[in-house]
């Protein structure tokens, strides 16, 4: 029982993660029909951009890096939107062949500028210990991660840039003969979102080395809760984020590591087969 | 630029012309064929340095994967991102029918080693090689089906589909390295000595396996040349082109792109089965998301409409690889993402098509040439016929 409790905030912070990850994946996604795979070498500039801050900001280094990260991920995607991604839109399967060049690029640049190895960024003093079985660090990140949600909730309820970006969301062409910059709208998502990947890979600086093959194990998680939670879905992919964070690591306790991923792949295509496409659908009348 | 991202979809195939096409044009296909089976099954023994040879039988190996992958994704429209499981199954179903007969009823090296008493249940029928070599089509074939009834009948596709493979290629490597001792671990297996009582190392199996890898490829590509030619292959084209409307008509798009995706996990599979002998090693790093991709990678720059061209882009792959890496290995990396972001965005058709689009070039200057009456031809009766081989060859 004990244990079971101890999992929880493993699970939880693994979810969280996950879904930092997955909210870039599946604004992208839904909005553009664009599948990112160097989605996760944000990830990596982002937990290299706290590897170098601990040279000027010590051990606060993880919290000088968040906005920082967040504007060299969100910067890196606008340039990868710009120079290539623009010219492939709704060709999803291009898209993706397209991105896993530049993510080979990307991961290979770093193992030529940070060295192969992996590096630790040390975590601040005041995040060390805990509270009984929460360690601070994995709440955090959780703490991150609903701060984030919140944050994107806000965006794109209370704000005209977010009201825009659903509209384009749910049918591009009504939105853009409204009068809405649909480009200036994909770009501003897509920097949205490749930050919140940075801030995913500050995150996990907690958690683990960082290396430049980082990315690499989280991408298809969290491609798994963006299929799990429906596209451009904010609500999906916060309970499908969780629900694979929690399942990923009970799943892990109880069989062993490495039948915990054929259950969770197991877990998605049955649930596939219950809501093919998500737990939330955007209802549209158009027909591919 | 923007007119060949758009123009990705090629053609129609021509609609039936009166008569039929040219003898010429008829045996210009069987002609090239000839001349590279030729070129593959009597030059290149004679030729090519053991070495040489058995890199290229690899090469070959992984020709066969992408033949699968061209079928599925070229003609299918699938984008499968996890035919190394298939090719790993097929892999595995071999090596461990070789480790079973080197041990000689005794338990494989690596068993002794990481504390395995018993052989394991899962182990005993891959002592038998007749069944080794079915399963190794067979259980992918499997796998595929069950996969493909439950994805495709839910009418889960495209980007999910392509997700959903590669999240297999993941979890299957995680799998693999976890139980090691009943896969070896990260090791794989590997230290095989004989398959059917003749020496693995000796330069007269090799030459033999290369022949038999050889002429596997050259049978599955003429099967797979049929399959693309019949009814079934118009209708897997159509379902790429227009899932819905093919829905519309009457017809089962589910079992179709099943059946499609049945037939390349087999070659996959079958491909796997080669591979082990005649490299000697299987193991997860050979079968994971990045191998899987790589070839997916190969088809695209051969020309994924064309299966053809998917066999091309793999064999040269490979060998850019093989020299490349050999000088700096770093730099491989670097040229691969480089060459991809290039194919993609420039010649989404690959090296076949831009090969297709020269041939149009130059017919279409003569035929202005020659018919300067006739006007416009363009997207005319006689234009797809240029263009019909690239569609289907």
């Amino acid at each position: 029982m004990e244990a079971v409790v101890n999992q929880l905030p493993i699970g939880l912070s693994i979810g969280a993660v996950l879904l930092l990850i997955a909210l870039g994946l599946t604004f992208t996604f839904g909005q553009m029909g664009v599948i990112n795979m160097a989605h996760g070498e944000f990830i990596m500039a982002g937990a290299y951009t706290a590897y170098l801050l601990q040279g000027w900001a010590g051990r606060q280094a993880v919290l000088v890096a968040l906005p920082v990260a967040f504007a060299v991920a969100g910067i890196m995607g606008l340039i990868l939107e710009r120079l290539a991604i623009r010219h492939f839109y709704g060709r999803p399967l291009d898209t993706l062949l397209l991105t896993w060049g530049v993510s080979l690029v990307l991961q290979q640049l770093a193992r030529d500028l940070f060295g192969a190895p992996n590096v630790q960024v040390q975590a601040p003093t005041w995040l060390q210990g805990g509270m009984g079985i929460l360690p601070y660090n994995r709440l955090f990140i959780f703490a991150l991660a609903v701060g984030s949600v919140v944050a994107i909730w806000g965006y794109m309820n209370r704000t005209s840039q977010g009201r825009r970006m659903q509209a384009v969301m749910q049918n591009r062409q009504l939105a853009a003969v409204s009068g809405i910059n649909t480009g200036r709208v994909d770009q501003r998502t897509f920097f949205i979102g490749s930050g919140l990947a940075g801030i995913a890979g500050v995150a996990l600086t907690l958690i683990g080395p960082v290396g430049p093959a980082l990315g690499t194990y989280y991408i298809v998680d969290a491609f798994l809760v963006v299929v799990a939670g429906g596209l451009g879905r904010l609500g999906g992919a916060v309970i499908a984020a969780a629900a694979l964070g929690l399942l990923n690591s009970y799943a892990e306790f109880w069989t062993n590591a490495s039948l915990a991923k054929v259950i969770v792949l197991v877990v998605i295509i049955g649930f596939l087969q219950v809501r093919p496409q998500g737990l939330f659908v955007l209802r549209a009348r158009a027909l591919t | 630029m923007t007119a060949t991202v758009r123009n990705l979809v090629p053609p129609a195939p021509p609609a039936p012309a009166l008569r039929g096409p040219s003898l010429r044009d008829r045996l210009k296909g069987p002609a090239v064929f000839t001349f590279v089976a030729v070129l593959a099954l009597v030059a290149a023994p004679l030729l090519l340095e053991p070495f040489r040879l058995n890199l290229l039988a690899k090469y070959l190996c992984y020709a066969i994967v992408a033949l699968g992958i061209g079928l599925a994704w070229g003609q299918g429209g699938m984008l499968t991102l996890g035919q190394g499981v298939f090719f790993g199954l097929g892999g595995y179903a071999m090596g461990m029918y070789l480790k079973l007969n080197d041990a000689g009823g005794d338990l494989p090296d690596f068993m002794v080693w990481s504390g395995v008493e018993k052989l394991p249940a899962l182990w005993a029928p891959f002592a038998n090689p007749v069944f080794a070599v079915v399963f190794a089509v067979a259980g992918p074939v499997l796998l595929a089906l069950l996969l493909g009834a439950l994805v495709f009948r839910q009418r889960v596709r495209g980007a999910y589909f392509a997700i959903l493979t590669q999240a297999l290629a993941a979890a299957t490597v995680i799998l693999l390295v976890g139980q090691q001792g009943l896969t070896g671990g990260t090791n794989g297996l590997t230290n095989f000595f004989e398959l059917f009582g003749q020496d693995l190392a000796a330069d007269e199996t090799q030459r033999g396996l290369y022949l038999v890898v050889a002429a596997v490829l050259g049978v599955l590509y003429l099967l797979a040349r049929q399959l693309v030619r019949s009814r079934f292959g118009r209708l897997l084209v159509a379902i790429r082109d227009g899932e819905d409307r093919v829905r519309f008509l009457g017809y089962n798009p589910a079992t179709v792109k099943t059946v499609t995706f049945a037939v390349s996990a087999g070659m996959a599979g079958l491909a796997g089965a080669l591979f082990v002998p005649v490299v000697g090693i299987i193991s997860p790093a050979l079968l994971g998301v990045v191998p899987s991709l790589e070839l997916v990678v190969a088809v695209a720059v051969g020309g994924r409409f064309s299966l053809a061209g998917a066999v091309l882009g793999a064999v040269l792959m490979g060998y850019a690889r093989t020299s490349f890496s050999e000088e700096f290995a770093d730099g491989w990396l670097y040229l691969q993402g480089a060459l991809f972001i290039l194919v993609i965005s420039l010649a989404p058709k690959g090296l076949f098509g831009l090969l297709a689009a020269a041939r149009n070039l130059i017919a279409a200057r003569t035929q202005s040439r020659s018919r300067t009456m006739d006007g416009d031809m363009a997207g005319g009766a006689d234009g797809p016929l240029v263009e019909a081989p690239e569609a289907r060859a």
